[in-house]
């Protein structure tokens, strides 16, 4: 359980963390090393350098910014747990980030760390998916934005470049909606066999907004389009929901493992679809 | 002078905290890989990727280049050296078994086995090199099913010309305990009732919390090994008789050791290898496995196929009971691996007077990790079988289980019961623990919700499961253990030391590795000597200080160790009271001992243990030769029979019918484990205990793919389940004493893994059989309840 050995950077700015990337050619970023290290220490995996993120306070935070919150990408998951900004305007990301594996892992694992990762099975994926946030991503040639649909391209896949940085992500406000992360594992601290992210904003007993994404229904995380549209102006109630959930699994193609094979999950996307938006909805 | 006994018992029975428990949760205290020695060398071993291969050729060159390695050493090495792996148990005289080396030679027979082993200056750089190891593997096909296996359908060891080690049958019609079972089932077919199962014991990994360790120093006289292990004992005598060191050369040290569970009652090819690379290097070498190599190469439990038939009369009354196992060996055998479904084989009549009785086990190798002992070692399998079929039967005839359970068991007025396999079963209230139990749980309301739920159509439905177990504790008698082929004791040894200050060494030949037994020890011989529980020491896990034992397992430490430490302070006792005659210048016969004093009946006059202890180390005042200036004592316990610890388990699960999730509403144990010394002890025991078979039941399996590689070789996917996967536990007693030893304790480190499995399960089949499930193969994950639920529906 000793990694190989590997040259150890610690950048102090978004900047010089490029310049050691884009000079380095088996470089690898580390932010929280919470998903990097389980794999550097069994050798899965192993890298000529690692460029230590953690000394580069810009990356670090949450910020006010008009329309959206902006969450720096160096920010534990303990501190988002329990961002009252957070809580206010993007709630979905407090409740998942609540069922992220245990206090020490949240402790040290990062935000940014867990989505740029892009584990299929973790939770963050599928709620910035379903949030529509953007990716501020830094490189040589500058910052850029990339939306959450563009972002994750595959299993630990993303559009950050080898040579770039995940900087922020910035998350539209959703101020007054409501939002359940729902997540199926069968211990505490196991990654989702299934899971489902939404958040609804409600008029009256009328469901006006929905947003739902879905963890490990695929390669990457899946934002559930039909459910979506199929809820928009229906009432919040059990029947109604359900006939819309029922649409979750729609064009997915879940993965098969020692927990489920794919019938299974698309059964549980449409069974954990119904129960979170009913309980973002208040009626669950 | 009066028994000692009649004494108020101060210290057995008190709630005492453990003194172990700082060093031991705050880590800072001598684990295996925290010894540091000068100059020490550290190893990786390199493992088969491949479940059954030949090893064509192995290039070490560049592993021996690279930086640090001081040797790099393979199987052709090693061939004359290392001799072979001992199997303890022959359990039946014509057993098979391959040579068991302990780094392969040419030939590897599961994925995990040693090909190689680094030796360099640092941990890291062996590991480093162990990467440059270029080892040519020839592929060959695997014997993984353990049914197309014991039909030799694919040969795990291709010399040895089959994969059945051996077959091994109790029949209570030839052995004259009982009738035919054969005949019974006939009846039972004609106008009775045959239930008939196959039940699969999927594979488990033990996961201690502590991987394995060994520090080798080669330095002095004595080599000194220092081994993460359950069995000191057991080390050095198998270093000795297999690499031909002479055993007085060997001094082991078992230090603080993080967890067993039968995974660390082994004698490794690690300890053999690190021994080896010692010797060679002649300086001290260390070898700590990652947590990957544990949970590959350490011993693996269970993985049984129990075919079971279950014979009863329409009213449910059982008439016989017949079984034909298949046991997985894995690759070789291990210290008791063939015995572990014998272990069980004469309990599956479990608390029930069964007419007749035959059960037939296979031993079967197949190219997968060896099995080896896990916590109850076979008894688990035993109780899980018959309290399945039990549920099955109470179903069958349309009864509470309960009351198919008290149709069928032995009455409390009836012991000692001679079984139908030939065991005497000394004591028990089963109805007494069945009672508590139902009041504890609420058996009433819970049957009461869950027929509102199953006619409402919850989507969440409501079970209740039951086990009524016994099991055999206190490993063993030595007689009984050479009767079945074991080739060691079963007894154990002790010593008790008094200190000139008045202290006390307790010196036990038992080896905790997290059972508390330096507090229960103390608490014995504090109450047995009138010392303070603080004045008394106990030293264990180490062979120059603890120089006979036979070290913890089987539920064994309290009931045989212990029971030598109350015989070796009664010895003390009685050396004691010449000596406080001749000091108190009185006659032996009018002496009292009361409280921790001598006193001379109807004086004022009298001496406590510590002030003799410090005259017998003065010595002046004593007179004469047959007056031994010690008060030291020594005994060595041999039990004449188990003791069979009993219980009334009971579950209540809610199934989530929709996604097929299990939640353990409410779980209530009562267990009858005799006298209790330390009721806090025996909690935290049956605490870790339902854990594990809790996980049995819902959570745990080795699974392996179809080319022998291990799927869960980590703790993402072999899911051994936190505090927060547990309910709370309600757990009670009942105190019905042995007879078979002077206490009346009889042991509970394995009655909550072996009591819960069955209970679990039961409860989760009893939620859904209205949906037409009558079985779920466990562990019984989301997925196979939702699928058990989806055939139930279709049928």
């Amino acid at each position: 359980m000793i990694p190989a050995g590997f040259e150890y950077y610690a950048p102090t700015s978004v900047d010089e963390a490029v310049t050691l990337l884009h000079d380095h050619e088996d470089a690898k970023v580390l932010a929280g090393g919470q998903s990097l290290f389980a794999v550097l220490r069994v050798r899965l995996a192993a890298f000529e350098s690692l460029v230590d993120l953690g000394k580069i306070d810009e990356l670090r935070g949450i910020r006010d910014d008009g329309d959206a919150l902006v969450i720096g990408a160096m920010t534990p998951h303990s501190v988002v747990q329990i961002d009252p900004q957070v809580f206010d305007h993007a709630r979905l990301i407090s409740l998942a980030t609540a069922t992220i594996a245990d206090p020490q892992v949240r402790h040290r694992g990062t935000f940014g760390g867990s989505l740029a990762h892009a584990d299929p099975a973790g939770d963050l994926p599928a709620v910035a998916v379903a949030l529509d946030a953007s990716f501020v991503i830094a490189g040589p040639g500058g910052r850029r934005t990339v939306g959450a649909s563009e972002f994750f391209q595959g299993v630990f896949t993303t559009a950050v470049g080898e040579d770039e940085v995940l900087v922020e992500v910035r998350v539209p406000k959703y101020t007054g909606w409501g939002a359940h992360y729902e997540k199926f594992n069968r211990v505490a601290q196991q990654w989702s066999i299934v899971a489902v992210a939404a958040a609804v904003r409600l008029e009256g007993d009328t469901i006006a907004e929905a947003r739902v994404g879905l963890t490990n229904m695929g390669s990457t995380p899946i934002r559930a389009t039909a459910v979506e549209q199929a809820l928009v102006g229906q009432p919040a109630t059990a029947d109604a929901v359900r006939a819309a959930a029922e649409r979750a699994a729609d064009g997915t193609s879940p993965p098969t493992d020692l927990n489920g094979d794919a019938d299974y999950r698309r059964h549980l996307a449409s069974v954990l679809t119904r129960r979170a938006v009913l309980a973002a909805a208040g009626t669950g | 002078m009066t028994s000692t006994q009649e004494r108020p018992a101060a210290e057995i029975g008190a709630p005492r905290k453990r003194k172990e428990d700082a060093r031991l949760i705050t880590g800072r205290t001598r684990w295996t890989d925290n010894v540091v020695l000068p100059g020490m060398l550290h190893l990786a071993m390199v493992r088969s990727p491949f479940a059954h291969a030949r090893i064509l050729g192995i290039d070490t060159e560049a592993a021996e280049n690279a930086p640090g390695v001081m040797a790099v050493l393979i199987g052709t090495d090693l061939a004359d050296e290392q001799g072979a792996l001992p199997n303890a148990w022959a359990v039946v005289p014509e057993q098979k078994a391959p040579t068991h080396p302990s780094m392969a030679v040419d030939h590897v027979a599961f994925a995990g086995e040693i090909v190689a082993m680094v030796v360099a200056r640092t941990a890291a750089e062996a590991d480093d090199a162990a990467e440059l190891v270029d080892v040519d593997y020839e592929e060959l096909p695997p014997a993984l099913d353990l049914k197309a296996s014991a039909a030799d359908e694919v040969l795990a060891h291709p010399d040895l010309g089959t994969n059945v080690s051996a077959v091994w049958t109790f029949d209570s019609a030839e052995s004259g305990t009982g009738q035919d079972v054969d005949a019974a089932i006939a009846t039972a077919r004609e106008s009775g009732i045959v239930i008939e199962r196959e039940i699969r014991q999927q594979r488990l990994i033990p996961a201690f919390m502590e991987p394995r360790s060994i520090v080798v120093d080669p330095t002095a006289e004595q080599l000194t090994v220092w081994s993460a292990t359950q069995v000191p004992h057991f080390v050095r005598i198998f270093i000795a008789l297999v690499l031909g060191i002479p055993e007085h050369k060997i001094r082991v040290i078992a230090p603080d050791v993080g967890g067993g569970f039968g995974g660390k009652l082994q004698f490794t090819p690690e300890e053999v290898l690190t021994v080896i690379a010692a010797r060679r290097t002649g300086k001290p070498c260390k070898y700590s496995e990652s947590r990957s190599e544990s949970l590959m190469s350490a011993h693996h439990g269970r993985d049984q196929v129990q075919k079971v038939t279950l014979a009863a009369t329409k009213d449910g009354t059982v008439t016989g009971f017949k079984a034909e196992l298949l046991a997985d060996m894995g690759a070789y055998l291990g210290l008791v691996t063939s015995a572990i479904p014998l272990l069980g084989a004469l309990m599956y009549n479990g608390i029930y007077k069964f007419p007749a009785y035959r059960l037939t086990f296979t031993n079967v190798f197949t190219n997968k990790t060896w099995t080896d002992a896990y916590r109850g070692a076979g008894r688990p399998e035993a109780t899980f079988a018959i309290e399945r079929l039990m549920d099955e039967l109470a179903a069958e005839v349309g009864a509470d289980p309960l009351e198919i359970r008290e149709r069928n068991w032995i009455k409390h007025e009836e012991f000692p019961f001679d079984t139908v396999t030939g065991m005497r079963y000394d004591s028990g209230n089963y109805e007494a623990a069945t009672a508590k139990a139902k009041e504890l749980f609420g058996y009433d309301a819970l049957r009461a919700e869950q027929r509102r739920r199953r006619e409402s159509g919850d989507p969440v439905q409501l079970g209740i499961g039951v086990s009524t177990y016994t099991e055999m504790c206190g490993l063993a008698p030595s007689r009984w253990l050479g009767s079945m082929g074991y080739v060691g004791g079963g007894w154990e040894h002790a010593s008790v030391r008094m200190l000139p200050t008045g202290k006390v060494e307790v010196i036990t030949g038992t080896s905790p590795h997290g059972q508390g037994h330096e507090t229960a020890w103390s608490q014995l011989v504090a109450d047995r000597l009138g010392v303070a529980f603080e004045d008394v020491e106990v030293l264990h896990g180490d062979t120059q200080i603890a120089a006979r034992g036979l070290d913890t397992y089987g539920s064994r430490s309290l009931a045989v160790g212990g029971m030598a430490v109350l015989a070796a302070a009664d010895r003390v006792i009685e050396k004691a009271k010449p000596i406080a005659a001749q000091l108190l210048e009185a006659n032996v016969d009018d002496l009292d001992f009361t409280g921790g004093r001598f006193g001379v009946r109807g004086t004022e006059s009298g001496m406590s243990m510590g002030e003799l202890a410090f005259a017998v180390f003065q010595g002046h005042k004593l007179d004469g030769s047959d007056v031994e200036r010690s008060l030291d004592a020594d005994a060595t316990l041999d039990p004449d029979d188990f003791s069979f610890p009993h219980g009334t388990h009971l579950c209540a699960t809610e199934v989530d019918t929709e996604t097929g999730g299990v939640k353990i509403r409410s779980y209530v144990s009562v267990d009858d484990v005799g006298l209790v010394v330390n009721p806090l002890i025996v909690e935290g025991q049956v605490h870790g205990g339902l854990a594990q078979g809790i996980a049995q039941a819902l959570f745990e399996e080795a699974v392996h793919d179809e080319s022998g590689t291990l799927l869960t070789g980590s703790f993402v996917e072999y899911l051994v389940p936190s505090a927060a996967d547990l309910p709370a536990f309600v757990t009670a007693r009942t105190e019905t004493p042995a007879t078979t030893n002077q206490l009346g304790v009889k042991g509970v480190g394995e009655a909550g893994t072996i009591a819960s499995t069955p209970a679990v399960v039961n409860a989760i089949v009893d939620a859904v059989r209205h949906l037409g499930v009558t079985d779920i193969p466990m562990p019984c994950s989301p997925y196979r309840v939702w699928k058990a639920l989806q055939e139930g529906t279709r049928s």
